[in-house]
């Protein structure tokens, strides 16, 4: 058995990965979620604001990245949706069109009394990463003359009063990467001190920790917070639970632990088939 | 691997092309069906200003209600995003030509959509729309302004554009090393500021806070002051370990250490992180595969097809 486990093919890893992520998917095991202080901070600065406020729905990531970080996109959308704010959308990823497409069929499907240009938009695709945002914060319709359709801003009633994103009352950033949360931290958020939430991958997490609470009012940290969040929302909004959409990150959260107990358990095997060689003296 | 490993695993594929070939055979499962409505919008004169279709996706078991038919393109999508997909994942069997061939569709097909929309989102409104307004309206953007004037500013970028693609050119290559001076002179000192600001002088900000934390009540509050402690012990002990010009012995050798393991702790933290995003990711592709493509009873049947809309629109599904 230890010459076995100690030349392990690693496609045997792979196997049972697969088979501890698609087990409890298709037995659809789902575990409550409690959110946490710093979900509840985000839950809080978007359920704080007066119906009607300026929120600039920032998406910067792309389907490499999406079954991450769609769920907090859908939940963020959802949550202001409900709360009957102004939602400005824009991305500095080019594939985030249509992850940006995907939050506004939300609106299309479930809020169909709210209108495009008046409660909703989409500015957007702009190329040029920190670029975009320095410009934007001072005028934002020096990159963005018309909105993705085409449609010129000044034609598009939302827009009106709307110079830069110092207009906005908060900030809502979903970011898979550079340009992200921290472009938008420190050309944004610090400078001009403005209000700002952001949901993240978990490989990005860490790094954006260090800006809570001075520079980030809070940060959703991969699958695990998009869930809490997801939860969160529920409970605001009761009638969300009947929505199947509405729940994919707390259904994500079966696959996870179940994953998680097997990475748990093979690196306490690795450890154990490490000790036992040094022990015999095998210097493989 | 020994006889007996490959026996497992071509057992292993055997099952799941029997299990695919049954699908197959008994067609429950591939396509996409989709609900066609007619949209109009109405001029202030009462007559139909523009009238479009659109085409929203329904769940398979809706498929023989009134106005639901099935779509070719969605599905001839749908079938694609699941072959690359099994191409990627076959990959962790061993590097092999299905993976090779997906791997250049996506870095082909990204490489052709980030050129057409760098062309239509910054070259055609931001460049040409700038310098020559009136004629980028008539045939590119009607939206834009109509009170827009020429502005002879952005024949400047034009010309660093130029320059920079005179590199392509069979002399004269050093030309483009100006305008590629610029954009990194520019970039450094764009990034320096942010850095500088948001990364160094609010983050000494933010560590200058009141050990002893006192809650609401006006006493002390423990786990607040401990984890204020811990925070200011790490941020002083990890910069002592990245500090050089003293020998790493003695009180700053011990401080240095405590400061390795706050960065073990914290590359820890990175590692679980990690795993928990490719988690997520694989069961989102896997979710992909069971309810999308192999129909193996949805919980989320009115979900909007994931590869699906992202495929779909460019082939007028």
């Amino acid at each position: 058995m230890y010459e076995f486990l100690k030349t392990l093919d690693r496609r045997w890893v792979f196997l049972l990965m697969f088979l501890a992520v698609a087990t409890p998917i298709l037995l659809k095991v789902t575990f409550p979620e409690k959110p946490s202080a710093m979900v509840m901070d985000v839950f809080n600065a978007i359920e704080n604001l007066p119906e009607g406020s300026k929120v600039l729905m920032a998406w910067d990531f792309d389907p490499a990245s999406r079954g991450e970080l769609e769920p907090m996109a859908s939940a963020f959308t959802r949550h202001c949706a409900e709360k009957k704010l102004k939602m400005y959308y824009m991305a500095l990823w080019p594939l985030a069109v249509p992850m940006i497409q995907d939050s506004i069929r939300i609106l299309e499907r479930e809020y169909p009394h709210l209108e495009y240009g008046k409660d909703y938009m989409n500015l957007g695709y702009k190329p040029g990463n920190e670029g975009v945002i320095k410009v934007v914060i001072t005028n934002i319709r020096k990159l963005y003359t018309t909105d993705h359709y085409g449609t010129g801003v000044e034609t598009i009633p939302m827009m009106n009063g709307v110079t830069s994103v110092q207009a906005m009352d908060l900030i809502v950033n979903v970011s898979a990467g550079d340009p992200g949360t921290k472009q938008w931290v420190q050309y944004v958020a610090t400078p001009f001190k403005k209000r700002m939430v952001a949901g993240a991958t978990g490989v990005q997490a860490p790094q954006l920790y260090p800006y809570i609470p001075e520079q980030l009012i809070g940060l959703l940290g991969a699958i695990k917070a998009a869930a809490e969040y997801e939860q969160a929302v529920i409970n605001g909004y009761p009638h969300l639970a009947k929505i199947a959409t509405a729940k994919e990150g707390l259904r994500r959260m079966g696959p996870q632990l179940v994953g998680h107990v097997l990475i748990v358990l093979l690196i306490i095997l690795a450890n154990v088939i490490y000790f036992i060689g040094r022990r015999r003296g095998d210097s493989r | 691997m020994n006889n007996r490993a490959n026996a497992i695993w071509a057992i292993i594929f055997v099952v799941a092309a029997i299990f695919l070939g049954w699908r197959i055979a008994t067609g429950n499962f591939g396509r996409v069906y989709v609900k066609s409505q007619q949209v109009t919008v109405n001029a202030d004169d009462g007559s139909v200003a523009a009238s479009w279709e659109t085409h929203t996706k329904v769940p398979p078991r809706d498929h023989q209600e009134e106005g639901v038919s099935l779509s070719i393109p969605r599905t001839i999508g749908l079938w694609a995003g699941a072959i690359l997909t099994l191409c990627i994942f076959s990959f962790l069997y061993g590097d092999n030509p299905f993976y090779k061939t997906a791997e250049s569709i996506v870095v082909g097909a990204s490489a052709a959509y980030l050129m057409v929309i760098g062309f239509w989102t910054q070259i055609i409104p931001n460049l040409i729309g700038n310098i020559v307004p009136d004629w980028t309206r008539t045939w590119a953007t009607p939206g834009l302004d109509p009170e827009a004037k020429a502005d002879y500013v952005y024949l400047l970028p034009l010309m660093l554009s130029i320059m920079l693609l005179w590199r392509l050119a069979p002399v004269g290559g050093w030309i483009s090393r100006w305008p590629l001076a610029f954009f990194i002179g520019a970039t450094a000192g764009f990034r320096l500021i942010g850095f500088m600001e948001a990364d160094f002088v609010a983050q000494i900000r933010a560590t200058i806070i009141p050990i002893w934390v006192k809650d609401a009540a006006g006493g002390v509050d423990i786990w607040a002051s401990i984890g204020a402690l811990t925070m200011i012990v790490g941020v002083i002990s990890c910069l002592i370990y990245f500090f050089f010009s003293l020998e790493h012995k003695g009180v700053v050798g011990k401080t240095a250490r405590l400061g390795i393991w706050f960065l073990m702790v914290t590359f820890g933290a990175g590692f679980g992180y990690t795993v928990m995003g490719r988690i997520a990711l694989l069961s989102q592709r896997l979710e992909f595969l069971f309810y999308e493509w192999l129909w193996l009873d949805s919980p989320t049947a009115d979900a909007v097809s994931g590869t699906a809309s992202l495929i779909m629109p460019a082939l007028g599904g």
